[in-house]
């Protein structure tokens, strides 16, 4: 599906990781494999450090950590917002919404929209364009894009597919309207027949969880996870990057008739530097155009490494300059989706520790 | 030794190779042996093995291996 926006932009980000680091080295003393196994996978991966909450930490800390920060220096006033839309596919409850959460602990005004989205990898583009179509109402003016996560708690830390590589992070980009008359290109895909390549299948209404769904099982690939834990096929999973992406990306500068080099930065979700790289070499993308190093400093947040990974590395031309991004975000559902944005100069651009 | 049996053990020192007929089935490459196989590939024929074709039925055995890279343009 191709959609078109039309002046809209991102106009400030924050991005929130916590303090808490773990290292790859600290992880392997708990994997099944050798080694010299499991180092090989560390740089052919690139897992090096990720960054994960303490148990008790939920994603609705993160954001109203990062809220506060915003209002106490100035960039954010409480009653300036009409929308929060929240991304998240670990939120503090079943019920109620964790958006309604986040505005109650923030005294928000009741006059305004909370909605939660459940996405994930490609959960950023997909509330960059709800943020979008919402702004075309003439009493959303500002609206508060929330993406976090905080699933290494539902993966086991016995688990070399997920573990080494899960990071949690929240993110709060805030989207206006904007002059600039040029046309927003995107794309989106959805393909729920493969649902159960990415999955926690424990926890929820069909398979609540229980005594059994806790039960640590062998996956034949010396991997001990739960039902309760999430659950990767990393083949499949990559193969459907691998054959997906390239085409996406190819159709939205052909519908936007740009060319690569016309293009200053390709931002796109960071599951691990592997995939990147081979979607790269695919594209003809210099690898120094498509930042793949958030993996090992920080973990993959789902869909938080896209906003993360435009603080990281391109902060400092961001609140100078604008700069022509194209986003994809690609995983859970499975979705994938992109987008071609002019970005910046943005008011700020930071990245802080939580807590 | 066959240069792929070479790049085998580099990945599974540990595994003989020789005493398989499906590496993926018998349990002696799991999904990230065979991204750590093919990044070593890379590096040695300097090559980029595209991703569509890193899926298990191409790292069965020594001849799916060979044919593969023969698809690159390497005859081993």
């Amino acid at each position: 599906m191709n959609l078109v926006f039309k002046k809209k932009k991102i106009s400030a980000l924050l991005a929130i990781v916590p303090a808490n680091e773990r290292t790859f080295e600290e992880d392997m003393a708990k994997f099944n494999f050798t080694t010299a196994r499991s180092l090989k996978l560390k740089k052919v991966m690139g897992y090096d450090r990720h960054r994960v909450v303490n148990d008790s930490v939920c994603v609705s800390d993160l954001a109203c950590f990062g809220l506060q920060f915003l209002f106490d220096r100035g960039h954010l006033e409480r009653d300036d917002f009409d929308a929060l839309v929240m991304i998240t596919q670990s939120p503090d409850y079943f019920m109620p919404p964790t958006s309604n959460v986040i505005q109650g602990r923030m005294n928000l005004k009741r006059d305004m929209l909370c909605l939660d989205i459940n996405q994930g990898c490609a959960g950023f583009l997909i509330g960059l364009m709800q943020g979008f179509l919402l702004l075309d109402q003439p009493s959303i003016k500002k609206v508060v894009l929330i993406n976090a996560d905080v699933l290494s708690r539902k993966v086991s830390i016995r688990d070399r597919n997920s573990y080494p590589l899960i990071g949690d992070a929240a993110s709060i980009a805030i989207l206006e309207r904007s002059d600039d008359p040029s046309e927003i290109p995107a794309n989106l895909k959805m393909d729920g027949s493969r649902c159960e390549a990415l999955m926690i299948p424990a926890g929820g209404f069909r398979l609540p969880s229980s005594g059994v769904t806790s039960i640590m099982e062998d996956d034949g690939e010396n991997n001990f996870r739960a039902k309760d834990n999430l659950r990767m096929d990393g083949t499949g999973v990559f193969n459907f990057v691998q054959v997906e992406v390239p085409p996406m990306i190819a159709d939205l500068l052909r519908i936007a008739k740009v060319s690569i080099e016309d293009i200053d930065y390709f931002i796109f979700h960071q599951p691990n530097k592997f995939m990147l790289q081979k979607l790269a070499d695919k594209m003809k993308i210099a690898y120094d155009k498509m930042p793949s190093n958030i993996v090992e400093l920080y973990g993959n947040s789902s869909g938080v490494t896209i906003p993360l990974a435009m603080a990281h590395n391109l902060s400092e031309y961001l609140i100078k300059q604008k700069m022509t991004i194209c986003f994809a975000g690609f995983g859970v559902g499975l979705t994938w989706a992109s987008m071609l944005l002019k970005v910046g100069p943005l008011t700020y651009c930071e990245i802080i520790n939580y807590p | 030794m066959n240069p792929i049996n070479e790049l085998l053990e580099k990945v599974r020192p540990e595994m003989n190779f020789m005493e398989s007929e499906d590496f993926v089935e018998g349990g002696f490459l799991d999904s990230f042996d065979i991204f750590t196989l093919v990044a070593e590939i890379d590096k040695k024929y300097l090559i980029s093995i595209d991703g569509e074709d890193i899926i298990p039925e191409n790292f069965k055995n020594i001849k799916t291996i060979s044919d593969l890279l023969r698809k690159y343009g390497v005859n081993v």
